[in-house]
């Protein structure tokens, strides 16, 4: 059955389906969205170097992704901001990885791959490691849930109830990391934010609680991911970006009825 | 056994410092305050006490499985996070509903369980967030200016509040504040900081003292100081004036 490529491709979806929606949840509730963009970009540095010494991009990807959102994490808030220092590293790990990239003959064509995802092309190794990527990512935020939601809500009241906020940051960062290696072959470099991003905001008209909503982030994942393959066949549509537009369409008419249900009210 | 010791405490931020030789003592079931201009080090303090900085210098010393309830400023409640009040209450402790409803009602919001977080007032909010750090019966109480965003008339009640909650319980409690005069009422013991401890006792001495005239100015009985901070004041000759940051 793993024969077929466009089975292999929903099995690659779904798992990312699945490990994207609680930590997009997070990425939303923090207000981390360039957060996650940034730790997306830079992971290309790791795709080239990895592409470069011919190891797996996952590694690569994994590796960089996590430097860059650990060195974030360290040096904010010292003498720049935040969101300064991730586009200051985004960017140029970015750049750095596309020129390391131009060095080696006969991988462009491979690279594009890794900005917009290839999902048709994932293989079984692909799977194993997606899946065991979600599986350690699920099992990270559930073990995790409660002092990580604390310590969203308020960094104090984390402390004092005996959570280190920032240990927690720290577990959400590697939790991020983990998602863009793994995602990176599925949707892409660029599109990995939307798939964090879009079916949690969706998500948000669904839920009175959180653990709803992440269910429900998951559901629109999982519609996304099913919808937007079917579509890219039927269509001859690229699949990753097919994706992205199932969530959006979701969002959006989500956010259509609860107009309309305010408006009728 | 006092509640909590504070000795001689220095708290730095990159080579600035926020504090600087503090020394202080909570008693059980006392009410005390901090007060102080802007960047006197008040949040500092309480993060030394529950642990979110650590102290270059000094020591801060917690009875031995002391019960500490916490009342944060404000949550950052992103309006995408759904959560209801029930859900938040029983975030951090495994209780029943009885009890979750109890500390609603010591906190004065008996209805709110089934509300979400982001449809309350901030009076409300306020509330919701003294319930949730009565949950553990604490013995001492700790709020981080719990009044901001609420207006005078709200500041006072949720100050009735707090004092009821004290009678009931006797727990102490200590509280940063900015309504100076509603405060002063309520507490037993008053310390004005800036940097270091300027003066400190029952409400009326502090009001009395120079010290705090020159920082809050003298008429603080019927209305609130303005907060004028005055770099160059200071006590005695000996000592420079200190660079502080919040």
């Amino acid at each position: 059955m793993l024969d077929d490529f466009m089975t292999r491709a929903f099995l690659a979806g779904l798992g990312l389906a699945l490990v994207s929606a609680p930590l997009g949840c997070f990425v939303v509730w923090r207000r981390m969205a360039y957060f996650g963009d940034a730790t997306a970009h830079a992971a290309m540095l790791g795709v080239a170097l990895s592409l470069a010494t011919q190891t797996d991009v996952f590694f690569g990807a994994l590796i960089f992704a996590i430097i860059m959102a650990w060195a974030t994490t360290q040096l904010s808030g010292q003498n720049y901001a935040m969101d300064t220092l991730l586009g200051v590293f985004a960017h140029s790990f970015l750049a750095v990885g596309l020129v390391i990239v131009s060095f080696l003959s006969g991988v462009r064509i491979d690279l594009m791959a890794y900005l917009f995802g290839d999902i048709l092309a994932v293989s079984e190794n692909d799977l194993g490691i997606i899946w065991t990527g979600t599986l350690v990512v699920l099992g990270l935020i559930g073990w995790r849930w409660k002092p990580l939601f604390l310590s969203t809500l308020n960094e104090e009241l984390s402390y004092a109830s005996g959570f280190n906020p920032k240990r927690e940051q720290l577990f959400l960062t590697i939790a991020l990391g983990i998602t863009v290696a793994v995602s990176i072959k599925v949707v892409g470099v660029l599109l990995i934010t939307a798939m964090l991003i879009i079916p949690a905001a969706a998500a948000r008209n669904l839920a009175r609680d959180p653990e709803m909503m992440v269910l429900a982030a998951g559901l629109v994942s999982c519609i996304s991911v099913t919808a937007g393959l079917r579509a890219s066949y039927n269509f001859d549509t690229p699949p990753g970006p097919t994706i992205v537009c199932v969530a959006l369409f979701i969002f959006m008419v989500l956010n259509l009825i609860k107009t309309i249900k305010k408006l009728a009210h | 056994m006092n509640l909590l010791t504070i000795e001689d405490l220095t708290v730095t931020y990159g080579g600035v410092t926020a504090l600087k030789n503090v020394s202080l003592d909570i008693n059980s079931s006392e009410i005390v305050t901090i007060v102080g201009p802007n960047g006197s080090g008040k949040t500092s303090l309480l993060k030394a006490i529950i642990g979110a900085v650590t102290p270059l210098k000094g020591s801060v010393k917690i009875k031995p499985g002391l019960k500490v309830g916490y009342v944060p400023q404000r949550l950052n409640l992103d309006p995408t996070l759904p959560i209801s009040v029930g859900k938040f209450m029983r975030l951090t402790n495994k209780i029943n509903k009885k009890s979750c409803l109890k500390a609603l009602e010591q906190a004065g919001v008996p209805k709110l369980i089934e509300k979400q977080m982001s449809e309350l007032s901030s009076g409300q909010l306020q509330r919701v967030l003294l319930a949730h750090s009565l949950l553990g019966t604490p013995e001492i109480l700790i709020l981080d200016e719990a009044t901001q965003g609420l207006d005078q008339p709200g500041s006072a009640d949720f100050y009735r509040q707090i004092e009821k909650v004290r009678q009931e319980t006797s727990c102490a409690v200590l509280m940063i504040s900015h309504d100076l005069h509603v405060v002063m009422s309520a507490s037993d013991r008053v310390i004005c900081l800036n940097g270091h401890i300027c003066c400190s006792g029952a409400p009326e001495t502090v009001l009395a003292a120079p010290e705090y005239q020159e920082l809050f100015g003298t008429e603080t009985n019927g209305a609130l100081a303005l907060y004028r901070h005055s770099h160059d004041h200071q006590h005695d000759q000996s000592s420079k004036p200190t660079e502080v940051i919040n």
